[in-house]
């Protein structure tokens, strides 16, 4: 058994200053009026429209496609709206960078359109103003062909917005995100002499050395990425190498993970490169060699985008030997390659000058994200007019003469780009809950001639494409570059760093809310991070030796210094974390960000404060820990005991039982998830809490183990402290059919259906929380507080197909059995059977690694069943009788023999 | 020494025992359950004036316009569908122009102004209905919302309390094995 307590400190403490007398009190009183409150329901309006829009059923939810950015690159999905208010998205299977899946991010943006702090008018220095203003005075003050025009965006890869750029030739534009794509085109460029868009192709990878490249969560193309990378696992078992400070999911994936500081990569890189030729000596980059040489066509080395361009030029030359041209190939840029950095200082310099009349900051915090040094903020004031398009009023905007509302993607015509460059036209479902515009209306108005988005969109695509065919199926057909031959140029000689810097800081982008902009968004800040399960804030990421060295304890602050700027920070001992090197995220990472040295700082200090600054991780709520619910074998491991996940000996036979069993004759509904695909994501959990209106409960809630997630994702570490094995295992309600909540109900509010889901009651529920106290899984969840808003206009947000939980009531996953039943009734409708495949769970559909799998038990032909089949398959803790319907495929490892033996 | 309680306060203190333990409780159970089930909770029985007077006696019944012609995705949806103006206006566009009566309708068809209607039926924000499944099942109109092409102006023809629901479900449950679910929870409430 595990030292933890099975409840956090304080998870049963009344939330406020409230004493048990104030509250018998308050009960009684209640009680009182209990009796004279009652009163029948109040008569309610229906409003028919005046005419019925086009395919619209009343009562039916419409699906529109459309896209949602993710690093600027475009990311496909269909749009759920139910009665003209978006409610949910899903990924489009037709959409490249998709293929029907989503990630985090994008399942979270629905929360951002309902936002209720988004600016919702005009402001100029801080006072409410309008849009007409805003055109009177910033129209005539820009020259002639857009002289003194300068524009700043983060990374726009939309065809229509650059078109409409070229109607101010004498404009100058300016591009900056602190986590760009600049050491990715540097790196062709030092390549091959021209910067180029790699694609890869881990479908075709038998061996994957991953060079500090989290390509399963942070690439533009991570969703799809990580459907190829999972499904060759599954297929053909392929061996990932990693080779990253602090462990990602990349990481936590692969076979072997080498824990190394952000600054040697480029050295493993050289040696791997050059032991391709000769050998080195080094074991671990001798047995990576062998292996790629061996998976000759069959090879690949990806770079990250957070490593200089020396890694990437190398990963490529590596490339071009061990990968036969099958697993990876090139293509023009997507987005500009224009070095951000490089466009920064031009702008500061131009700033400076004072040749700038009017600069227009579209989207992005530039004051808050740009290198500290540059000291943006101070340049900012020389622009004559500055102004600043932006969905929040944040840092910039108040430093800005001008501050304009924008739109939410899913309230604006516009157009985006994939990773391969398939153009997609982003529809609006709803129109602007606010008095706001997209960045095509505003470069529109500034040319004098105002257009509406949809005109501008539709004019730029209407002579390249059938506009409206595009705009249904979600993609621009043709759109995608084509893949261009390259040739290999001679890479520079090796710089002869100096190597031995006492502590390097890597700064990298926050696994769920990116570099800062997703901080708003109450979701992301939830979800536990992948490796840490941190919600609601981050901190200083450093390995288990520089701890003990240090005498670092978790949350104890240490003031970071570098080049004359200090920052404080929690410090959180990540097991697996490279020595000598310290992570920290963005935005936490900010006043660390220098023009010189970027994402990567050496000669760092680090000075223990002594203070303490609480941090949340749920890894140790709801835990399961020490009852070998996780099952982790190698691939050789598997051949030799095909049942190996089995223990037949554990499972109590049906029969024994004085009960004649319940027969399931119609439906049975199970679900399989495939811990070797899980790569612990969290897609599942956003996908999860938008569907079954699941709300976030804010830290201190967090805190106290009250959490309303229906999926959580733990996160185990095994084997050494210094270079743990990192597996993921999702846990949702498992369904049981022997389900220990059910009996202890008072009021039955927790029953069993006839086709074997564990059903929630909600008006039944008094909420004595005795089912919660009885479920060995830990998945039930209880309304604390009234958690879900019902508040305009957060409750145009809810899935009108669930209810909105009220305070007091114990509530857990469903199985999403409203699709369940909305399916049911439509092939009822149709008088045919349900097919295998047609339910889908939210989680299941969000899964970019497709682990989730749900379906009918009692088909023996069904996909759930053939994997329930399998000899990996096994129920957690089924040692107690309570047959879950929810079952796991354990997770297969497929280590190198010659780094394993050592 | 005189009896300090006469002969009669006896009786009279067990006639009150027996009011205020047997026969209050009794009156009061039979008064509160039928209060429970008229029309002043129900609303049974009771039309429910609308902004405007539209007859269904009249539409259904003596013209004979089919349900379906106004609430045109019954079959289809989860909700019947309450007609847009345009439906209205597909036939007072060429008979009853200009009568006053229907002056609001015309309004609403010439500046888009929406018309609200009260509802009629109205479930429990914890109940799920579909419409198109009892539809297609064989359940007519009739059976939940009673002769409405005799009403004029309508009125809820039945309670839809849990139990006149289950009264259908629980006999299709019993008598067709592969219909149990009908009677699972999350059937309706989920």
């Amino acid at each position: 058994m595990s030292d933890f307590e099975e409840f956090p400190p304080g998870a049963d403490v009344w939330p406020d200053d409230f004493s048990r007398r104030d509250f018998v009190k308050l009960a009684a009183a209640s009680l009182a009026l209990a009796g004279v409150g009652c009163t029948r329901q109040p008569l309610e309006t229906i409003v028919p429209y005046v005419a019925t829009p086009e395919h619209r059923v009343q009562g039916e939810p419409q699906w529109f496609a459309t896209a949602i950015p993710f690093r600027g690159f475009g990311f496909g999905v269909l749009a759920k709206s139910f009665e003209g208010r978006p409610v949910k998205l899903e990924g489009n299977p037709d959409h490249p960078a998709s293929l029907g899946a989503t990630n985090a991010f994008v399942q979270a943006s629905i929360l951002d359109l309902y936002d209720p702090q988004r600016s919702q008018y005009v402001r100029k220095n801080g006072a409410p103003s309008s849009w007409s203003a805003f055109a009177a005075e910033v129209v005539p003050a820009i020259g002639r062909g857009g002289r003194g025009l300068h524009i700043l965006s983060q990374t726009i890869t939309s065809p229509s917005l650059i078109a409409l750029t070229a109607q101010f030739p004498a404009a100058k534009w300016h591009q900056w995100e602190p986590v760009s794509r600049d050491a990715v085109y540097e790196g062709t460029r030092l390549a091959f002499g021209a910067p180029l868009e790699p694609r890869y192709h881990f479908e075709n990878a038998d061996v994957v050395v991953a060079l500090d490249a989290d390509f399963l969560s942070d690439d533009p193309a991570s969703v799809r990425y990580a459907r190829d990378f999972t499904r060759r696992r599954s297929s053909t078992t392929n061996r990932l190498y990693a080779l990253e400070p602090m462990p990602t999911i990349t990481g936590a994936m692969a076979d072997h993970r080498l824990p190394c500081r952000a600054s040697d990569v480029a050295n493993h890189a050289r040696a791997l490169a050059e032991r391709i030729a000769l050998p080195t000596g080094d074991h671990w980059i001798d047995a990576i060699a062998r292996d790629l040489i061996a998976h000759r066509g069959a090879a690949l080395v990806v770079a990250g985008d957070c490593q200089p361009p020396i890694v990437h030029a190398l990963a490529h030359s590596i490339n071009s030997f061990v990968g036969g041209g099958r697993t990876v190939e090139y293509s023009e840029p997507v987005a500009s390659p224009t070095s951000h950095i490089d466009s920064l200082r031009d702008l500061i310099h131009d700033l400076d000058a004072g040749a700038v009349d009017v600069l227009i900051i579209l989207g992005g915090n530039p004051v808050y994200d740009t290198p500290i040094d540059l000291d943006f903020m101070h340049h900012l004031a020389r622009a004559k007019i500055s102004v600043h398009l932006s969905p929040y009023v944040d840092e910039t905007s108040s430093r800005t003469q001008w501050h304009l509302p924008e739109s939410h993607p899913l309230e604006q015509w516009s157009d985006i780009r994939a990773f391969d460059g398939t153009a997609t036209i982003i529809q609006p479902l709803i129109a602007p809950l606010y008095d706001t515009r997209s960045a095509h209306e505003v470069l529109s108005m500034l040319t004098g001639a105002p257009a509406t988005g949809h005109d501008i969109v539709k004019n730029f695509w209407s002579p390249r494409t059938n506009f409206e065919a595009s705009l249904a199926r979600g993609i621009v057909e043709g759109t995608a570059l084509p893949a261009v031959p390259v040739e290999r140029r001679p890479l520079p000689a090796a710089e002869h760093e100096s190597r031995g810097a006492p502590l390097e800081i890597n700064l990298r982008p926050d696994p769920t809310i990116w570099d800062g902009r997703h901080a708003k968004n109450g979701w992301l800040q939830e979800l536990p991070k992948p490796i840490t399960k941190l919600v609601w804030g981050s901190a200083a990421f450093v390995g288990p030796q520089l701890a003990e060295r240090l005498h670092l304890r978790n949350e104890q602050v240490v003031e970071i210094s570098a080049h004359g700027q200090i920052v404080s920070a929690p410090v959180w001992i990540v097991p697996g974390h490279a020595d000598g090197s310290v992570t920290l995220h963005f935005p936490n990472a900010y006043p660390l960000l220098f023009s010189d040295s970027l994402l990567a700082i050496s000669g760092a200090s680090l000075r223990n404060t002594l203070k303490v600054h609480s941090l949340v991780s749920t890894q140790e709520h709801f835990t399961l820990d020490g009852r070998d619910h996780l099952r982790v074998a190698t691939l050789e491991e598997a051949r030799r005991d095909p049942h190996w996940a089995h223990d037949p000996e554990k499972e109590p036979r049906r029969d024994e039982t004085l009960y004649p069993a319940y027969p399931y004759l119609g439906h049975a509904w199970g679900m399989a998830i495939d811990l070797n695909s899980c790569i612990g994501c969290g897609a599942c959990v956003i996908a999860c809490n938008a569907e079954n209106n699941i709300p976030f409960v804010g830290r201190e809630q967090v805190a106290r183990g009250r959490a309303m997630h229906w999926i959580r994702v733990d996160r185990y570490f095994a084997g050494s402290i210094d270079d743990p094995k990192i597996d993921h295992e999702p846990i949702l309600c498992m369904h049981c059919e022997n389900a220990p909540c059910e009996p202890v109900c008072p009021v039955e509010a927790t029953v069993h259906s006839s086709e074997g889901l564990n059903e929630m009651v909600y008006n039944r529920c008094i909420g004595t929380r005795y089912c919660s106290n009885n479920c060995p899984y830990k998945v039930r969840r209880f309304n604390f507080l009234q958690y879900a808003p019902k508040s305009d206009p957060i409750d145009l947000m809810w899935n009108p197909d669930v209810t909105v939980r009220s305070r007091g009531v114990m509530e857990k996953c469903t199985y999403c059995v409203q699709r369940i039943e909305r399916t049911r009734i439509r092939a009822a409708d149709e008088h045919r059977p349900i097919r295998d495949g047609e339910i889908v769970t939210a989680c299941q559909q969000a899964c970019p690694a497709q682990a989730i799998v749900f379906g009918d038990v009692n088909d023996p032909k069904s996909r759930v069943s053939r994997l329930k089949a399998e000899g990996r398959n096994y129920s957690i803790l089924a040692e107690l009788n309570t047959r879950p319907r929810t079952t796991y495929l354990g997770k297969l490892r497929n280590p190198n023999a010659e780094l394993e033996k050592r | 020494m005189a009896q300090l309680f006469s002969r009669a306060a006896s009786v009279r203190l067990n006639v009150a025992l027996l009011i205020v333990f047997v026969a209050l409780p009794v009156i009061g159970s039979f008064g509160w359950w039928a209060l429970y089930n008229s029309p002043l909770r129900t609303r049974r029985d009771i039309p429910i004036e609308q902004p405007i007077f539209f007859s269904h006696k009249h539409h259904a019944g003596q013209l004979g316009i089919d349900c379906r012609y106004c609430h045109a995705t019954v079959e289809t949806s989860a909700f019947a569908g309450i007609p847009p103006i345009h439906t209205c206006m597909s036939c007072h566009s060429q008979v009853w122009r200009t009568a006053a009566m229907l002056e609001p309708v015309r309004a609403a068809w010439r500046t888009g102004i929406v018309l609200p209607w009260i509802r009629v039926n109205d479930l429990p924000q914890f109940t799920v209905f579909d419409h198109s499944i009892h539809v297609n099942r064989g359940v007519g109109c009739a059976t939940c919302h009673g002769r409405v092409d005799q009403m004029d102006v309508v009125a809820p023809a039945v309670t839809f309390d849990m139990r006149w629901c289950l009264k259908c479900h629980r006999q299709v449950a019993r008598d067709d094995s592969q219909m149990k679910h009908l009677t699972d929870c999350v059937t309706c409430h989920r």
